[in-house]
């Protein structure tokens, strides 16, 4: 069976452009803390969801609704009712991390699909398993830990589908489990559904040197002319002992399009796309790529060479722990 | 309140670990969390001196618990983490992959790097057995409180990060063996140089994050020496103390006296400082603005400059 493409839409119009353009499923959230993209100006209303799973499924596309920040104490209301509209707007699947969550979508709507997302860093077939056997999820998004030879042999324990990055953003901590971006800004992917978020981001020019610096810190520094990476704290220059640079991870940006093949070989149902803050554009070129990539798959042709190199907006590209070297 | 020790995060000798429990076990703390936390391979080195370290402890009044690893992928961490409802003691599930392992009916313990952030996941985790849960460092006093009281109606006692480097992250990556230029497979444990994590600071110089292995931690040491009353009107049950290499029983021994109101949280911070010149501390996950923050005085010489 031919891949399935998995592509993010941060606006009704991204996604309209999505379907256009071949994905054979588009993922969204709503525009509220239950996402884990909750940027200024990006997601969905209640009508604008309804209306964008109408277009999609009138075109033979699915839509998946992430749900995957974790509920604040006191007002998991609020992540209940997103539950609740994701069904009754017609969504295919919600995608969930929290487990108290996953238990209240089981309990309360049976019939709702239900995703783990990569929020919930389920990294071995026995917490796979036991995801599958305590909330029905169908389908693990991987989190980005893992060798293709590891997600091979996961797959053979399993029953569930598997559907794994292959191009955008990359994290290099496990998803999920990372609070770097609150301990530097207040704000975090799990409670906020931001990463180091723009609003604490300042440049700051002196001497024909340009500093970046989150939440306060200094970390990128590159000459006036040079091009400025966006501060993410993870992809930072920090120092260390003697050594000055990216300790964590370079400012790369994943793109595995040349593993499609042994992704498929590891029995991996679904390639995900990477960027709810992309434009319309972005999202059109990518999904037209990678729809050919697994289509060129399907009919036992090679895959298109190179493809996407220039959609990374200059920065390097790395296949990240698919191989183990990463590590 | 009572006092946990919390898994050590570190890697230390064998004999360096055995010592830090040998002490341990004079400490005013009500309770021990020992076992590997954050990276399979240092296991090995002090695997045999667990069961010692246990009846040491149990011998000296405290109750003990075995952490699972924070991050389970490889088939022998798997191992590891089945082994380990085999050691006769109670478990704190630091990945909810040690959950699938437990006989069903045993209660457990859950530890801080589980994402307990709300009344649904506490209540499902009471469902499975959970007896008592250490709470994610990222939480704030809002919700602290309101977990503690579904915690008290559930029956399962609420503890809080209550001092030590604050574990932020966790990674697939080593990034001790990337500063030396080598992979994880092959990292010679260039982690054991860094007792209490390697220093990483911004390109200013200011002290901002502690490089450990596979995790990732906060230069400041969280205190919750200024929340006690705070924590107390919550209901929290428990204070968790991390392992650091130096003073770390006096360190105890302070928290004891300062939840015994015999000092006040200010000289408590004082005499935490005191331990370590290296010592940075914050509260503001609890309380402030951003995790980095701390409501009391900082010493001179601090990154809050």
């Amino acid at each position: 069976m031919v891949m399935e493409i998995v592509c993010p839409a941060g606006t009704p119009a991204s996604l309209r452009a999505a379907v256009k353009a071949g994905a054979h499923t588009i993922y969204c959230g709503f525009n509220d803390e239950t996402n884990a993209r909750n940027f200024p100006g990006l997601n969905f209303d209640r009508g604008e969801m309804r209306d964008g799973i109408a277009f999609a499924h009138a075109r033979g596309s699915q839509v998946l609704i992430a749900i995957n920040t974790f509920p604040r104490a006191g007002d998991e209301a609020l992540w209940h009712r997103a539950v609740a509209d994701a069904e009754s707007c017609g969504a295919d699947a919600v995608i969930l991390a929290d487990p108290g969550l996953l238990d209240y979508a089981a309990r309360n709507h049976p019939g709702l699909r239900r995703h783990l997302s990569v929020q919930a860093a389920a990294a071995n077939a026995d917490i796979i398993n036991y995801y599958a056997k305590t909330f029905d999820v169908k389908r693990v998004v991987l989190p980005r830990v893992l060798s293709v030879a590891e997600i091979a042999a996961i797959n053979a324990e399993i029953e569930v589908e598997t559907e794994v990055f292959v191009f955008g953003g990359l994290c290099v901590m496990a998803e999920g489990r990372c609070s770097l971006s609150s301990y530097a800004t207040g704000l975090s992917p799990n409670m906020n559904g931001v990463c180091s978020p723009a609003s604490h981001v300042e440049y700051h020019e002196d001497k024909g040197v340009l500093d970046a610096r989150l939440g306060g810190y200094t970390i990128h520094r590159v000459e006036k002319d040079e091009p400025a990476p966006y501060p993410t704290l993870c992809k930072g220059c920090f120092s260390a002992q003697d050594q000055t640079g990216h300790l964590f991870e370079d400012p790369v940006s994943l793109n595995a399009e040349q593993l499609i093949p042994q992704l498929q070989k590891a029995g991996v149902t679904a390639l995900k796309i990477e960027g709810r803050q992309r434009s319309r554009s972005y999202v059109t070129q990518v999904v037209r790529n990678f729809r050919a990539a697994v289509d060129a798959l399907e009919a036992g042709q090679p895959m298109p060479e190179g493809m996407l190199a220039r959609l990374s907006e200059g920065q390097a590209m790395t296949t990240g722990a698919y191989k183990k070297t990463w590590r | 309140m009572d006092l946990t020790v919390g898994p050590n995060q570190f890697f230390w000798s064998a004999d360096r670990w055995t010592e830090f429990y040998d002490d341990l076990a004079a400490s005013p703390v009500d309770r021990v969390v020992l076992g590997e936390l954050v990276c399979s391979k240092r296991l090995p080195f002090f695997q045999d001196r667990i069961p010692d370290a246990i009846t040491t402890l149990i011998d000296a009044g405290k109750a003990v618990a075995l952490t699972s690893l924070a991050l389970v992928t490889l088939k022998r961490e798997r191992k590891q983490t089945a082994a380990l409802a085999e050691m006769g003691v109670e478990i704190e599930v630091n990945d909810l992959s040690a959950l699938p392992h437990l006989p069903d009916g045993t209660p457990f313990s859950v530890g801080p790097l589980v994402n307990t952030y709300n009344e649904g996941t506490l209540a499902w985790l009471a469902s499975k057995g959970a007896t008592r849960i250490c709470l994610p460092p990222e939480l704030p006093l809002t919700s602290v409180a309101t977990l503690a009281k579904v915690g008290a109606d559930l029956g399962v006692a609420i503890e809080v990060w209550g001092h030590g480097r604050l574990p932020l992250a966790i990674s697939g990556r080593c990034y001790h063996a990337r500063l030396h230029k080598r992979t994880k497979d092959n990292c010679q444990f260039a982690c054991e140089d860094d007792p209490d994590g390697l220093d990483v600071r911004t390109l200013e110089g200011q002290p901002f994050l502690a490089m450990n292995g596979v995790q990732t931690l906060s230069d400041t040491y969280a205190s919750a020496a200024h929340q006690i009353d705070a924590l107390t009107r919550a209901g929290v049950s428990a204070l968790r103390l991390s392992p650091q290499s130096k003073g770390f029983v006096p360190l105890c021994d302070h928290y004891r006296q300062l939840l015994d109101g015999k000092l006040s949280g200010a000289e408590v911070a004082e005499a935490i400082c005191g331990l370590d010149s290296n010592i940075r501390l914050s509260d503001g996950f609890l309380t402030g603005k951003r995790g980095v923050d701390w409501s009391g005085k900082q010493p001179p010489d601090s990154h809050h400059r």
